[in-house]
């Protein structure tokens, strides 16, 4: 590396140039920004490996179980320099979502140790947790030995961090002080709305600002956008994932709970208030007058590609599908806009359920000192601003990147309205649902009874009351309740 | 030389005694047997247990608890007359149209033996390939089939979709995948009936529908019986075209044994009802296939005379 670009590059490590700084200055040197960006990696490298004996574990090989996503993707393109700083080798393993958690609960269940670590969601650690099958990460996160200086523990965005962290106890607060971490948060996603501006103005409806409005907004796009286009894309198949993006999101802003935790520990189904039942029916009526006509096959996949290929006017989901859609070869590709979304009037900000992408250390790896090492160079900020920057890894969980005026530029420049959003949003940004072991069954069981609702199968008011009837002798049964 | 030294000379292989040849040479289907049977009663044994993986601690016998409460819940009486309905239905048109498209094909020349090979085709389809086809096809904007069905006046026709229709949805799509099934083995069985009671019922002029009813049909029973056995076993455990095309929704329409099983084991991990459901299963199974097999042995005596 010549002299002065190595300067520049050791400077801006010590923070005494910005990132903006270093760019321009790069620039200035001659060099393009491919090498300018490669230099920049090497001079990382550099700086990690300065501070901390990330050769340790020099010679061993661990192996990773992912998900097919962008992260996982950023990840791999990134990892010949997780490579050369440790010495270490990682091969992996990707499978597609579709039977990615099947293959994550028969390598845990048959005690496998195939995979040190492997990628999963928050919620998928109340099942894993208490199984045993996953390592409690505090005792590495809070070891300076273990862990290097620049990994910033508290740069993560807290209600995202405390979101991986659950004490065991059924209906335990995330992120409590006993909390156990049982994944470190990778990429997540805020369910918020996107919509395509175009359609909007050609339907005269403004970007609604609370459930009254969305219903409206979109039953007149239904009708007046034409050429088949629906109002809005929600999911609707019958799975826990129709009731985690969109329709807990709004739910929870009304300040609507999925459990009733007693003193004693009791957890109670709480879906049969009476506000819920009114949130219910304008959710419900919404899916009949304006949702897709198969909703009840729609999984995140339908709603991401119906946006990208112009066939819904918007969506109320992951942030980040949005994102997508508004890129690469999709028809609707820079014409997608975002907004957050507050449902209830009197709320003050929007309060979106998160998703989150996260990295877990299996109980049954051989190796989790040398794994360890591997997750936090994943999940450091190195790695964390380079997949913001340079690759898909929206959106990231450090507070760090969000500040990063290049990360900024780039997503205003070709995502209007994501960094408001993401602003507005963020600080109500957490898991609304309770933590509880029987997570999958409750909610796969209210998304069913979501489906007999719009097929009109069942009246709201009496679907719920069931619903309730059947939760809480569920939870009876697992002596939850 | 002594006779035992001669004896001793002579080159000798490995020896088996008599005795206990007949259990090697069966051996194999032990070890095949045993294979299969550890994995059964370890289900048998589970399906006895209060056993989810997300609360280790609670894992204990509750003898017949799971299968107690199988008979008390409304969603198990649903999944039972689901899975026994969409089998008897699948079964039952399988078996008409298998056995007229073997009829139409019957006589031998290239062009039935070129179509009887290219309605193979979909059979060799894995039926949750199938099952996205399928969805492809019945989608609601784009799909050929909706805008079939809109041409005849069914403009918004919701297939899987809707609870009303979603069980003739994926009806259809197991009978596109296996009616060729049903079709090659009675094509089969057509073709190897002898041909002398035919010759002499077309000598006597008697009447087509005679000769189906009274010479065709009987002949063919045992294979009617073979192909009925095989489907039927099939789809009352279907998973993957319901699983691929509504994962057992909408609501609880389509919510039958294989889809209840795997919810509880993979997305619950509540090993112990879902092993008590499979054991039900296999419990139906059984029965049905030694009501079949009965028949076919009673069958295959009255053919040899000796009923």
């Amino acid at each position: 590396m010549y002299e002065k670009e190595k300067d520049l590059i050791d400077a801006f490590m010590r923070g005494q140039v910005d990132r903006r700084g270093l760019i321009r200055g790069l620039g200035a040197l001659g060099l393009a920004a491919g090498t300018a960006g490669t230099l920049l990696n090497f001079g990382q490298t550099r700086a990690l490996a300065a501070d901390f004996d990330w050769q340790a574990h020099k010679g061993k090989t661990i192996k990773l179980l992912l998900n097919k996503h962008p992260y996982a993707d950023a990840m791999i393109a990134n990892l010949e320099n997780f490579k050369q700083l440790t010495g270490m080798n990682v091969v992996y393993d990707v499978f597609p979502e579709d039977v990615y958690f099947d293959k994550v609960t028969a390598a845990l269940s048959a005690s496998s140790p195939e995979y040190d670590a492997f990628m999963t969601g928050a919620y998928m650690t109340w099942t894993y947790g208490p199984a045993g099958w996953i390592t409690d990460l505090n005792e590495w996160i809070k070891d300076p030995a273990k862990t290097n200086p620049n990994y910033a523990w508290d740069d993560f965005l807290p209600g995202v961090r405390n979101s991986c962290a659950w004490n065991g106890k059924p209906g335990g607060e995330l992120g409590s002080e006993d909390a156990k971490q049982w994944c470190i948060p990778w990429g997540f996603e805020q369910n918020n709305i996107t919509y395509n501006h175009g359609m909007f103005e050609k339907a005269g409806v403004k970007v609604p600002g609370n459930m009254d409005e969305l219903v409206a907004a979109a039953a007149k796009l239904t009708k007046d956008v034409g050429g088949g286009v629906y109002g809005i894309g929600v999911r609707g198949s019958r799975s826990w994932a129709t009731i985690h993006p969109g329709f807990l999101s709004a739910y929870a802003n009304f300040d609507q709970k999925d459990l009733n935790v007693s003193a004693d520990g009791k957890l109670s189904a709480a879906m049969n208030t009476a506000e819920s039942k009114a949130f219910h029916k304008q959710w419900v009526q919404m899916i009949q007058e304006s949702g897709p006509k198969d909703w009840s096959t729609y999984t995140w996949y339908q709603v991401g590609t119906d946006l990208g290929a112009g066939a819904s006017a918007m969506i109320f989901d992951a942030d980040i599908l949005g994102y997508f859609m508004n890129g690469g070869d999709n028809k609707m590709a820079g014409k997608l806009a975002f907004a957050g979304f507050k449902a209830n009037p009197a709320a003050k900000a929007p309060t979106p359920n998160i998703w989150i992408w996260s990295l877990s250390m299996s109980n049954f790896s051989k190796d989790k000192d040398a794994t360890w090492y591997f997750m936090q160079w994943a999940s450091g900020p190195e790695h964390a601003l380079f997949g913001a920057t340079k690759m898909d890894f929206v959106n990231p969980v450090r507070q760090s990147v969000w500040k990063d005026d290049v990360f900024r530029e780039k997503l205003n420049k070709s995502y209007p309205g994501y960094v408001e959003m993401f602003d507005a949003s963020a600080p109500g940004a957490s898991i609304k649902f309770t933590a509880q072991p029987l997570f999958f069954d409750l909610t796969t069981e209210w998304a069913a009874t979501l489906q007999k609702m719009v097929a009109k199968e069942v009246p709201i008011d009496e679907g719920l009351d069931k619903l309730a009837e059947s939760i809480n002798g569920q939870l009876k049964e697992a002596g939850l309740g | 030389m002594t006779a035992a030294t001669v004896q001793r000379a002579r080159p000798s292989g490995f020896r088996i005694s008599k005795r206990a040849l007949p259990y090697l040479l069966s051996l194999p289907a032990l070890l095949v047997c045993i294979g299969i049977l550890i994995p059964f009663l370890t289900s048998v044994v589970y399906s006895f247990q209060r056993y989810r993986l997300s609360q280790p601690w609670a894992r204990q016998f509750n003898w017949g608890d799971n299968y107690i409460s199988f008979f008390t819940d409304p969603k198990f009486w649903n999944t039972l007359q689901v899975s026994l309905l969409y089998a008897g239905i699948t079964v039952v048109l399988e078996l008409l149209l298998g056995l007229a498209i073997a009829m139409l094909l019957q006589k031998r020349s290239t062009l039935n033996n070129f179509i009887s090979i290219m309605l193979l085709m979909p059979l060799m389809t894995a039926p949750a390939l199938a099952a996205l086809m399928w969805k492809l096809m019945t989608n609601p904007g784009f799909g050929v089939l909706s805008y079939l069905a809109s041409l005849i006046g069914l403009q918004d026709f919701r297939w899987a979709s809707s609870p009303s229709t979603a069980l003739l949805t994926v009806v259809l799509v197991d009978i596109w995948v296996y009616t060729p099934f049903i079709m090659i083995l009675l094509l089969a069985g057509l073709r190897s009936l002898p041909t002398q009671p035919f010759e002499a019922a077309a000598l006597d002029g008697v009447p087509r529908s005679f000769v189906f009813f009274r010479i065709t049909l009987p002949m063919l029973t045992p294979y009617i019986l073979t192909a009925t056995l095989f489907r039927l076993l099939d789809s009352i455990q279907q998973f993957d075209i319901i699983y691929a095309m509504t994962q057992g929704g909408p609501g609880d329409t389509l919510t039958v044994f294989q889809v209840e099983a795997y919810l509880n084991f993979f997305q619950s991990t509540n090993v112990g009802r879902s092993a008590a459901l499979m054991i039900i299963l296999w419990a139906i199974t059984y029965f049905l296939s030694n009501i079949f097999i009965k028949n076919w042995l009673r069958l295959r005596e009255r053919a040899r005379g000796q009923a």
